[in-house]
C-alpha cells in the first residue's frame, strides 16, 4: 500500500472534535460539584448531537481513504457514525436519573461513554485489521470500566472482573490471529487479504489458523455461542444503562466490524473459497438455538435480555452466513436488523431502568402488577416486546421478516427455518415477563385475594372468574422522568414507523451497505 | 360516487378499525362507557362497509375486485400492499363485520381496563379483516400474525379460569396455550412463504405476490417436490388455526377461557383464518402438493368431525361442549376444502360464514348465563327457560342450526359438504354424517338437561338477557334462518371464488 504523508486529515474532523468533547467531560468534571454532575449528562448529549451535525455536514461524496487506506471515510461509516452517537444518546437518557444514586463517578461515566463512541466510530471506518483491533480496544475498555460503576453493587465489581478477563482474553485470541495472518500473507489491510485469498495456490495452515482464531474473537465480542458465557453475568451485574449499551451498542460496533471484513476481506474470494459460510451459518444456528432456549430458564430480567440478544446475535449472524450469494439483500437485512433491534431494545431498557428506578428490582418476577402500577412503561416494554419476538405491527415483525427472507434466498432455507423456530421459542419467555406485567398481581396484594378466594369457595361456586371479584387495589408508582418517558415515546414511535413503513430507512441502508459492495 | 368508495373500500376495511384502536388508547381511562360506545361506533362504521363492499362485488364479473396496490418495499423482496377481494373472501368479510360488531355490543360487561380490551380487539378485528382482503403474503402473513397478538392479553387478562375439581385450567394456561400453538402454525406458513419467494427468486422475478406467485406456479416455476413439501406446511401451519386435528387442543382451552366477545370473534372468525388460508394459498400456489396431500387431509377432516364430536359429548361445561364443537363443525369445513369439489368446497365456505355465526351466537348466550349464573357446568344448570327464556329461544336456535336441521344455514352447507364428499370419498362422507348424528346428541341432551325441564329454586335470581344481548341475539338467529330459506346472494358470490381456486387443478 502506498503511502505518504496524509493530507485529508480534516475528514476525521467529528473524530478529532469527539476526542475533544471527551477531554472536555473529563474537565469539567474536576470542576463541578457534586450537586451539579447532571450537567455533564448534558454536555455529553450536546457533543454526540454536534458530532451528527459535524459528520453530516461534512460527508464525503466518495469514498476517502486516510492514512493510505487504514481508514476510509464513506457512506457505510457514515451511516454507523449516526447511529453510534443516536445510540449513545438514549444511553445519556437512560443514566441521568439513574445515575442520581446509583452510578460512582457520574463525571467519568459520560466521559468514558464519549471514549467508546469513538471507539465504535473507528472501527466502523477501519479497513486494516491493526486499527480496527485498536478502535475495538477502546471500545472494550471503556467498557470494562463502565460495567463496574455500579455504585455499592458487589455484583457490579464482579462483573466487571469477570469482563475485563473475558475480554482480554479474547483481545489476546484475536490478536494472536492477526498475527498469524501477517505472518502468512504479509499484510493486515482488508482488501490485499481478499487478493490473497483468492489467489490460486494453497493457502498455509498459518492462514487457516490465523482466520479461525480472528473469527473466535469476533465472536467473543459478538457473545456468539459458544464465546458467550461473559455476556450473562456481565449483563446482570453491570449498571441497568450499562447493560442496555452492552446490549445496543457493543453488538452493533462489533457487526459494523465484522459486516466490512466480510465484506472487503472474504466475500471477494467467495469463488474460490466459500467453506466460511457453513461455518458462521452453524455458528449462527447455535446460537439462535442457545441463546433462545437458555433465556427459557432465566428468572432475572437483565440475564434474560442477555440471552435474548445473544439469540438475536444469532439471527444477524445468519445474514452474514448469506453475504455471499445476494450480497447487497443480506447486508440491507443484517443492518436494518441492528438498527431495529437496538431501537427496541433501547424502548425495552429504558422500560425496565423506568421500573427499577422505583422499585429497586430487577427479578422478572417482580415486575407483577406493573400495568396497574406504571401503565405506560408496561405497555412500552410489552409492545419492545412484541416486536423482539416478532410479531407485526411493530418494526421487529417487518425486520426479521426481511433478514429471512434475505437468509431464504441466499440458499440457506434450513437457517430461517432454524431462525423462524427459535423465534417461538422467544415468544415463550416473552410473554413469561408479559404474564408478570399484565395478568399476575405483586405478593403483598396476594393475601387479599387469597382471602377472596377462600370466602368464593365457602359460597359454594366451583367456577369463579377473576374479573368478577374486584381487585383490591394496587397503589401506584411514582410516574418515570420525563426523560425515560420521552426516550419510550420517541422509541415506540419509531417501533410502529419501521413495523409499518420501512421504506426511507431501507433507501438510507441501501446507500450505506452500497459503500461497501465487493467489486465483481 | 360508489366507484370511488371502490377505489379505498378496502383500504378502509383495516383502516377503520386499527385507527379506532389508536384512537382509544386516547380516551379517558376512567370511563369505560365511553370507550365501549366508542367501540361499537367504529365496529358499527366497519360493520357497514363491510356490507357494501359485500353487495358491491360483482359475482357476474367474479376475478379479484377493487383491486389497488402500494409499493411497500422495493426490489429485491418487491412487496406492495396489494389488496383485493375474490368470491372467497367476500362472504367472510361481511362475517366479519357481523361478529365483530356483535362481539364489541356484547362486551358491555367488560368493566376492568375496559379501554385496553377494546383496543386490543379492534387490533385484532383488523388483523382479521386484512387477511381476507390481500393479494401478497407478506401482508397476508402480517395480518395475519396482527390477529394472534392480542390473544394473549385478551385471553389473560380478562379471561376466566375453569375449575374440574381434580385439577383447575387456568386462563393463562388457556392463553399461553393458544398463543404458542398459533405461533407454531405461523412458523411453518412462514418458511412456507419464504420457500415459494426462494422459487420465485430462482425463477428471475421475485416476488411474494399471490397472483404473481400463482402465475409462476402455472408456468412450472416451482418445482414439484417444492410443493409436495410445501404444501404440508400450510395446510397443518394454517391447519391448526382452522382446528385441524390433531393440533386442535389450543382451540377449547383457549375459548373457553376467553371473555364472551373474544370467544365469539375467536370461534367465528378467526378460525376461518386457518380453512381460508389453506384454500388461498396452499390450494393457489402449491396445487400440485394439494392434489396429492387432500386425501390426509380429508382423513384429517372426518377425524375432526367424529373426534370433535364425541368430545362434546362428554362435557358438562357448557362452554366446552361449543368449544369442542366448533372443533367438529370446523371438521366439516376441513372436509369440503379437500374434496377439491366444487359443491364440497362451495360448501366450506358456507359453513365457514354459518358456523361463524352460530357459534357467535352460541358463545354470547352462554356468556350471557355464566354472567348471571357464575356457573357453567350443564348438570348444575336447569330449567333456564323458566328464567331465561330469549337466551334459551336464541340458544336453542343455534344449536339446531349446528345440528343441521332443515330451514337453518348450517343445513345447507352441511349437506353441499356431504353431496362433494360422497362423490369422492365414500367412505368418509358416510362417517361425517354420522358425526352429525352425535351433534345431534351432544345439543339435544344439553338443552334438554340444562334448558328445559324442571328448574332449580337456586336459579330463581337469574334474569333473562338484556337488551344488548337480546339485539344480537336476534340479529344473528335471523341471519341463520335468513341464510338458511334464501341462501343464494352467499352463493353466487361464494360460487365464482370456488371456481376460481378450482380452476388450478
Amino acid at each position: 500500500m502506498e503511502t505518504g504523508l496524509t493530507t485529508n486529515l480534516h475528514l476525521l474532523t467529528p473524530e478529532f472534535a469527539l476526542t475533544a468533547l471527551a477531554f472536555l467531560v473529563f474537565t469539567v468534571d474536576l470542576f463541578l460539584p457534586e450537586r451539579s454532575k447532571e450537567w455533564l449528562a448534558g454536555l455529553a448529549a450536546a457533543s454526540l448531537l454536534a458530532v451528527i451535525a459535524v459528520a453530516l455536514l461534512m460527508r464525503p461524496d466518495q469514498s476517502a481513504e486516510l492514512y493510505g487506506g487504514l481508514m476510509v471515510v464513506d457512506g457505510f461509516g457514515l451511516f454507523f457514525k449516526i447511529f453510534f452517537c443516536a445510540i449513545g444518546l438514549g444511553i445519556i437518557a437512560l443514566s441521568v436519573e439513574y445515575g442520581r444514586d446509583r452510578l460512582q463517578h457520574r463525571g467519568e461515566f459520560y466521559g468514558l461513554l464519549l471514549f467508546s463512541i469513538l471507539g465504535m466510530n473507528l472501527l466502523a471506518m477501519s479497513r486494516e485489521l491493526l486499527t480496527a483491533y485498536i478502535s475495538l480496544e477502546l471500545l472494550s475498555f471503556s467498557l470494562y470500566v463502565l460495567v463496574a460503576y455500579g455504585l455499592r453493587e458487589a455484583r457490579s465489581n464482579e462483573a466487571g472482573i469477570k469482563y475485563i478477563i473475558i475480554g482480554v482474553l479474547s483481545s489476546a485470541i484475536m490478536l494472536y490471529g492477526l498475527s498469524n495472518i501477517y505472518a502468512a500473507l504479509g499484510t493486515t489491510y482488508f482488501t490485499e487479504i481478499a487478493a490473497d485469498l483468492a489467489a490460486p495456490g494453497d493457502a498455509s495452515p498459518v492462514l487457516w489458523v490465523g482466520i479461525a482464531l480472528l473469527v473466535v474473537g469476533l465472536g467473543f465480542k459478538l457473545s456468539a455461542v459458544p464465546f458467550h458465557m461473559w455476556a450473562p453475568d456481565a449483563y446482570e451485574g453491570a449498571p441497568l444503562p450499562v447493560t442496555a449499551y452492552l446490549a445496543i451498542g457493543s453488538k452493533a460496533a462489533a457487526f459494523a466490524l465484522t459486516l466490512r471484513l466480510f465484506a472487503e476481506a472474504i466475500v471477494p474470494a467467495a469463488a474460490r473459497w466459500d467453506e466460511w459460510q457453513l461455518v458462521i451459518a452453524v455458528l449462527a444456528a447455535i446460537t439462535m438455538l442457545a441463546g433462545n432456549l437458555v433465556a427459557l430458564a432465566q428468572r432475572n430480567l437483565k440475564r434474560l435480555m442477555a440471552y435474548s440478544s445473544i439469540g438475536h446475535v444469532g439471527y444477524a449472524l445468519a445474514g452474514i452466513a448469506v453475504l455471499g450469494s445476494d450480497f447487497a439483500l443480506a447486508a440491507k437485512g443484517v443492518i436494518f436488523y441492528l438498527v431495529v433491534y437496538a431501537v427496541t431494545n433501547l424502548v425495552v431498557f429504558a422500560g425496565i431502568t423506568a421500573y427499577y428506578n422505583r422499585e429497586g428490582k430487577d427479578n422478572i418476577a417482580d415486575l407483577a402488577g406493573m400495568a396497574d402500577r406504571q401503565p405506560f412503561v408496561a405497555a412500552a416494554i410489552a409492545i419492545g416486546l412484541f416486536s423482539l419476538a416478532g410479531l407485526p405491527i411493530f418494526a421487529g415483525f417487518t425486520a426479521k421478516f426481511y433478514l429471512f427472507a434475505a437468509v431464504a434466498d441466499g440458499g440457506m432455507l434450513w437457517l430461517a427455518g432454524v431462525a423462524i423456530f427459535t423465534s417461538l421459542v422467544s415468544l415463550y419467555y416473552y410473554l413469561q415477563v408479559m404474564r408478570q406485567m399484565y395478568i399476575e398481581r405483586p405478593a403483598h396484594a396476594e393475601h387479599n385475594v387469597a382471602a377472596h378466594q377462600e370466602h368464593a369457595e365457602h359460597d359454594n361456586i366451583h367456577q369463579h372468574a377473576a374479573h368478577d371479584e374486584p381487585d383490591p387495589p394496587i397503589p401506584p408508582l411514582q410516574r418515570p422522568s420525563i426523560l425515560l418517558t420521552a426516550t419510550m415515546g420517541i422509541g415506540l414511535l419509531v417501533v410502529v414507523w419501521l413495523g409499518i413503513y420501512p421504506a426511507p430507512l431501507l433507501t438510507l441502508i441501501e446507500t450505506a451497505s452500497a459503500a461497501i459492495l465487493p467489486l465483481g | 360516487m360508489m366507484a370511488n368508495f371502490d377505489q379505498v373500500s378496502l383500504l378502509l376495511l383495516v383502516l377503520v378499525p386499527l385507527a379506532g384502536a389508536v384512537l382509544t388508547m386516547f380516551l379517558p381511562k376512567d370511563r369505560p362507557r365511553d370507550a365501549w360506545q366508542f367501540a361499537i361506533f367504529v365496529a358499527a362504521i366497519s360493520f357497514v362497509i363491510s356490507v357494501v363492499v359485500f353487495l358491491r362485488y360483482d359475482y357476474a364479473a367474479a376475478g379479484v375486485q377493487f383491486q389497488r396496490e402500494y409499493a411497500w418495499i422495493g426490489h429485491p423482496l418487491n412487496i406492495s400492499l396489494h389488496l383485493g377481494l375474490n368470491g372467497i373472501g367476500a362472504p367472510l368479510v361481511l362475517l366479519n363485520g357481523i361478529v365483530l360488531l356483535g362481539a364489541v355490543l356484547i362486551s358491555q360487561t367488560i368493566t376492568r381496563r375496559t379501554r385496553d380490551f377494546f383496543v386490543l380487539l379492534l387490533a385484532l378485528g383488523a388483523g382479521v379483516y386484512g387477511v381476507f382482503i390481500v393479494r401478497d403474503l407478506f401482508f397476508l402473513f402480517f395480518f395475519y400474525e396482527l390477529a394472534v397478538l392480542p390473544m394473549y392479553l385478551l385471553i389473560g387478562v380478562w379471561g376466566s379460569s375453569t375449575d374440574f375439581g381434580t385439577f383447575l385450567r387456568t386462563k393463562e394456561y388457556g392463553a399461553m396455550k393458544l398463543m404458542l400453538v398459533l405461533v407454531a402454525g405461523s412458523v411453518l406458513i412462514w418458511i412456507g412463504i419464504l420457500a415459494l419467494y426462494v422459487a420465485s427468486s430462482q425463477a428471475g422475478e421475485p416476488t411474494f405476490n399471490i397472483d404473481k406467485l400463482a402465475q409462476l406456479q402455472q408456468n412450472g416455476a416451482v418445482s414439484r417436490i417444492t410443493e409436495l413439501w410445501v404444501f404440508p406446511l400450510f395446510a397443518v401451519g394454517f391447519g391448526i388455526l382452522a382446528g385441524l386435528w390433531p393440533f386442535h387442543t389450543w382451540s377449547p382451552d383457549g375459548h373457553v377461557a376467553a371473555p364472551t366477545g373474544v370467544s365469539m370473534l375467536h370461534a367465528g372468525v378467526l378460525m376461518k383464518l386457518g380453512a381460508f388460508g389453506i384454500i388461498q394459498v396452499g390450494m393457489l400456489l402449491t396445487p400440485q402438493g394439494a392434489e396429492v396431500w387432500m386425501p390426509v387431509l380429508i382423513g384429517l377432516g372426518t377425524v375432526n368431525v367424529i373426534y370433535g364430536a364425541i368430545s362434546a359429548l362428554s362435557q358438562n361445561d357448557l362452554k366446552y361442549v361449543i368449544g369442542y364443537s366448533s372443533v367438529s363443525h370446523m371438521g366439516y369445513v376441513l372436509m369440503g376444502i379437500a374434496t377439491l369439489h366444487p359443491v364440497g368446497l362451495a360448501g366450506a365456505v358456507l359453513q365457514m360464514f354459518s358456523h361463524g355465526i352460530m357459534t357467535a351466537l352460541m358463545f354470547a348466550m352462554v356468556g350471557a348465563i355464566y354472567e348471571r349464573a357464575h356457573i357453567r357446568d350443564s348438570f348444575i344448570l336447569n330449567g333456564l327457560i323458566k328464567r331465561m327464556g330469549t337466551t334459551t329461544f336464541f340458544f336453542a336456535i343455534a344449536g339446531l342450526a349446528s345440528l343441521g336441521l332443515p330451514g337453518l344455514s348450517g343445513f345447507i352447507a352441511e349437506f353441499m359438504v356431504f353431496t362433494g364428499a360422497f362423490r369422492t370419498y365414500l367412505p368418509l362422507a358416510v362417517l361425517g354424517v354420522i358425526g352429525a348424528a352425535i351433534t345431534a346428541v351432544y345439543i339435544l341432551r344439553l338443552l334438554a338437561r340444562s334448558f328445559f325441564g324442571e328448574a332449580d329454586p337456586q336459579w330463581e335470581h337469574l334474569t333473562d338477557a338484556s337488551p344488548v344481548e337480546k339485539g344480537v341475539g336476534g340479529a344473528f338467529v335471523v341471519i341463520l334462518i335468513a341464510v338458511g330459506v334464501w341462501p343464494a346472494p352467499l352463493l353466487n358470490v361464494i360460487n365464482t371464488g370456488v371456481a376460481s381456486a378450482l380452476s388450478v387443478f
